[in-house]
């Protein structure tokens, strides 16, 4: 049976693939490319059309994403405005290494080292502090909070950055005050490895916004995304020129993946900060596992180590969305016990 | 599909990109429509209440 041409078994198996891209895309502001283009590169699609529809998927999401992170008032326009101009020079010079590397012939494992070693180091990061002090020092992560966030919530890194006050100062959503300057560096510097190492840049942008700036996370998320927006924006469309974007295979993923961000957003609602982001640090902590093990399988020879990898970023995926989706459930059950509780 | 395989250049990039912005917003419109539906009979159910 077919619709619009497509068989509705391969509509539908996007669809599902949608709904856990999303729940992890609505609840960290990332994932996106990250699990769809290989996913689709094992299939059997060819790269360009797995690159380009993975962009366009990536694009969508985040105008979804971001509507939804708007109404909560959880995006900072100006300091996203900022991120695209640093993000965009930082993308160029990044480029820029890559060929010089690419002249060279370094750059595939130069590119491979610093993926995993940029994906684990992160993820041992916020694991290890997520995990150190047993839930005290986070910030809040209500949706409905608006971001703001107190002294406390901010992390030590971000508070000395921020005691640099070169003019001119930005006062930005959360009451924190950042150098003009300061902000271009970060977006620069995550513009230059998001251009060196060929992805949109969200599981680097985000951590970014929060220990490095001290953006509080539901803003983090919600002007990463905003940033997404005009990325995947222009990528998809670059590609789309030469006819690259394949709408079976978006279309279905984006109406399955739309579902599952609503949850994701809803989600962060609901699920404590800490447990947040250890969820976070684990999913970084085997992306850079399956990244390595793609990577040892070419250069051994092994074609089963590609599976492998596609099993552990799959598998990875659908953990923690699970984890997330038990988590969200026990918390509205605890609110119902204490609730029933109080009311005794 | 929607007999857009072989739009190509600036045109045919609009169309298509034009096409998945569409659906997003349409997506998003629809499904906020259903999540304040079903929403809290969901939140309900999920909560142990009967």
């Amino acid at each position: 049976m077919e619709v619009f041409g497509v068989a509705v078994t391969l509509l539908a198996l996007f669809a599902g693939f949608g709904v856990l891209i999303g729940l992890l895309f609505g609840f960290f502001g990332m994932g996106g490319s990250f699990l769809v283009t290989p996913a689709l590169m094992v299939m059997g699609y060819e790269t360009d059309v797995a690159v380009a529809s993975g962009l366009a998927f990536v694009f969508a999401t985040s105008v979804i994403a971001t509507l939804k992170h708007r109404d909560l008032g959880q995006v900072d326009y100006k300091l996203g405005v900022l991120m695209i101009a640093g993000t965009t020079a930082g993308i160029e010079v990044g480029k820029i290494g890559l060929h010089w590397l690419q002249d060279i012939g370094l750059a595939d494992t130069v590119v491979s080292v610093i993926y995993v070693a940029l994906l684990g180091g992160i993820g041992v990061f916020i694991t290890y502090t997520a995990t150190r002090g047993g839930g005290g020092g986070g910030i809040s992560h209500d949706a409905e909070s608006e971001g703001e966030a107190d002294g406390e919530d901010i992390p030590d890194i971000a508070k000395t950055i921020q005691s640099y006050r070169v003019p001119p100062m930005m006062n930005l959503r959360g009451g924190i005050s950042v150098s003009l300057w300061l902000i271009l560096a970060v977006a620069f510097a995550t513009g230059l490895l998001s251009g060196f190492l060929g992805v949109g840049g969200g599981f680097i942008r985000m951590p970014a916004l929060f220990y490095l700036i001290g953006v509080p996370v539901p803003v983090a998320v919600g002007t990463d995304l905003f940033e997404i927006v005009f990325s995947g924006g222009i990528g998809s469309f670059l590609y789309a020129i030469d006819g690259a974007v394949d709408l079976s295979i978006v279309v279905p993923l984006l109406a399955g993946s739309a579902l599952g961000a609503r949850l994701g957003a809803a989600a962060t609602d609901l699920v404590d900060e800490d447990e947040i982001k250890v969820y976070f640090g684990v999913m970084l902590l085997l992306g850079a596992l399956a990244v390595a093990i793609r990577k040892v399988g070419e250069f051994a020879d092994i074609p089963v180590l590609q599976t492998v990898s596609l099993v552990v970023i799959i598998g990875a995926a659908a953990l923690v969305s699970g984890a997330v989706v038990v988590s969200s459930v026990r918390a509205l059950r605890a609110e119902t016990e204490y609730t029933t509780t109080t009311a005794d | 599909m929607f007999g857009l395989e072989s739009a190509t250049g600036l045109s045919g990039a609009a169309l298509v990109i034009g096409v998945v912005l569409v659906e997003a917003i349409v997506l998003y419109v629809g499904y906020g429509y259903l999540e304040r539906l079903v929403g809290p009979r969901l939140v309900e159910a999920l909560r142990g209440d009967s």
